[in-house]
């Protein structure tokens, strides 16, 4: 469990994170969102212990990581972002200091290192230098050694940064393979990170935590929540006769390639109604899609308001 | 305690790895057998001992110790992994002293490796073994107190390049420090205890009298506490970064 209380970390006159309350359970992988620059580093190095709060506090399952910060290190696994690592050592001997340095008993140890590196795929590079590795396997050496203890708390910044479409794919499963009995915090600025992984969004920008919600509830704040968009032949539909069903709010035309988007009033459900219509026009409908919502919409909207204009 | 070995571990493996150690070895070697045969008189003292050696020690050090320091905090810093280092259940205190004594240990290898002085003093004369093993001591421990200040500048910034001038400056004056002419100079300006007093702290003065072997214990008190205190400024220093 991580939970963060009023955690506030100042540099000069600039907040970075402001009063940020968070909590994550176990079997919760809580993305944190924001623009770059918005304090979700700064966040997670103050739950880390490589930072110091400025006020506020932070607690890994129970343990105040200004109060008992070996026991709050002891619990968690951490990626820091662009996963450092010491450059002259192989992945072998770097994932053999990592357990020495947290005191990891052998047996254990050794089942754990063996899981981990076929978990991670690294069997064939163990030997290789991490000066010399590509961006994408150096990460998976850092997610290596932020799983190594088996930590019941995971806390990855920006895990699938620098990675490619395969290599995040592996990443992914990993992580939800590990999110059932644990309690994940993952940071990005990727979108579809969030609708891949996570099952809770906390938004933050200038270090305020401005939505703490599930995916789905943050695409219900879309306005696209509930429209129907379709592409038919010809220009034969007419906006106003769209536009004239109960329960529709607006209607749009994409300039570029004529797709149609109707928006309802109040998410009320109007896909019906619209197929309805579009039957009695006889249109040649290509394709029609009841839209989910845009999280990048949410995002923008949230994320750009002036500050102080939401709770 | 397990942290403190993994990490003096990691730190020695990663001189022998690295360039660092063996140039440093090839260099302090050389250099010693050098000073300690031209600049020294080994031979025409015609004494059987190793003074003339160990009177050298302070000013090598002073060019190479910092060399071995300065990258100890400045690199984990600028590379980033001062971050992953600082997330692992190991306390400040115990890194600081984990680092520490992997430095302290690889310069006690650099001492062991010039026992062919040894061999040779022994060979021409019958020197007191005793005396030469008190030196090897003392200046083990002075070099401790030189890579106690080198960390300690290692951690107040990121660019090896400001570690190592510092870490000289600060050993050259604590070297400076006890020479008559330093003190000749204050000698109006300042009271006499006061003189005193910069003659103690210096350097110097203490390496000279291990130098001649002689392992008093106010001499070794000193020691120890510079690397003491210098060694707990590092933790502070690494702390308040930590707030700042």
């Amino acid at each position: 469990m991580i939970e963060t209380d009023r955690l506030t970390r100042c540099y000069g006159p600039l907040i970075a994170v402001d009063a940020l309350t968070l909590r994550a359970e176990p079997g919760q992988v809580l993305g944190l969102l924001g623009p770059n620059g918005a304090g979700k580093s700064t966040a997670m190095r103050m739950i880390a212990g490589f930072l110091a709060p400025t006020s506020g506090t932070a607690r890994v399952c129970g343990h105040d990581v200004r109060k008992e910060p070996l026991a709050a290190k002891r619990a968690l696994g951490y990626l820091p972002e662009g996963a450092p690592s010491y450059g002259e050592m192989t992945i072998r001997e770097f994932l053999v200091f990592m357990v020495r340095v947290r005191g990891l008993d052998r047996d254990i140890a050794f089942r754990r290192f063996d899981e981990v590196v076929m978990r991670l795929e690294l069997e064939d590079v163990l030997e290789q230098t991490i000066g010399t590795l590509s961006k994408g396997l150096r990460r998976r050496v850092g997610l290596a050694q932020a799983i190594l203890h088996d930590p019941p708390v995971l806390m990855l910044d920006e895990p699938t940064d620098g990675l490619d479409p395969n290599q995040k794919h592996s990443v992914r499963m990993l992580i939800d393979a590990m999110a059932r009995e644990r309690t994940i915090l993952i940071s990005t600025h990727l979108l579809e990170e969030v609708h891949a992984l996570c099952n809770r969004v906390a938004i933050i920008a200038n270090g305020r935590l401005l939505a703490d919600a599930t995916p789905a509830e943050l695409e219900a704040r879309s306005r696209y929540h509930g429209a129907v968009s379709f592409s038919a032949a010809g220009s034969g539909v007419s906006r106003e006769m769209l536009a004239r069903i109960p329960n529709v709010a607006s209607v749009e035309v994409d300039p570029l390639d004529g797709r149609v988007t109707v928006f309802p009033r109040n998410s009320q459900p109007i896909l019906e109604e619209v197929q309805a219509l579009l039957r009695t026009q006889n249109l040649e409908v290509s394709e029609i899609q009841l839209e989910q919502g845009r999280l990048d919409e949410v995002f923008r909207q949230i994320t750009t308001q002036p500050r102080g204009a939401q709770a | 305690m397990s942290g403190v070995t993994a990490i003096m571990r990691r730190e020695l493996w990663s001189y022998f790895v690295t360039p660092v150690a063996y140039v440093f070895m090839v260099i302090f070697l050389v250099m010693a057998g050098v000073l300690t045969f031209y600049t020294g008189d080994f031979y025409d003292r015609g004494l059987a001992d190793l003074q003339p050696f160990f009177d050298m020690h302070p000013w090598l050090y002073l060019v190479l110790v910092p060399a071995v320091t300065m990258s100890m905090w400045a690199e984990e810093r600028a590379s980033g992994t001062l971050e992953l280092l600082f997330s692992l259940p190991v306390s400040i205190s115990q890194a600081v002293l984990g680092k520490f004594l992997a430095a302290w240990a690889f310069i006690g290898i650099c001492l062991l490796l010039t026992f062919p002085i040894w061999i040779t003093v022994n060979y021409l004369g019958d020197p007191d073994n005793g005396v030469i093993l008190a030196g090897y001591v003392g200046s083990w421990l002075m070099a401790g107190a030189f890579i106690a200040i080198g960390t300690c500048m290692s951690t107040a910034t990121r660019s090896q390049i400001i570690a190592f001038i510092l870490t000289a400056a600060v050993c050259f004056l604590l070297l400076l420090a006890g020479q008559p002419q330093v003190l000749d100079f204050f000698q109006d300006a300042v009271p006499p205890r006061a003189i005193g007093a910069l003659g103690q702290i210096s350097i110097s003065r203490h390496a000279n009298a291990i130098a001649r072997g002689v392992l008093d214990l106010r001499d070794l008190v000193y020691f120890f506490a510079t690397i003491v205190a210098w060694l707990a400024a590092s933790v502070v220093v690494l702390d308040l970064k930590r707030t700042r």
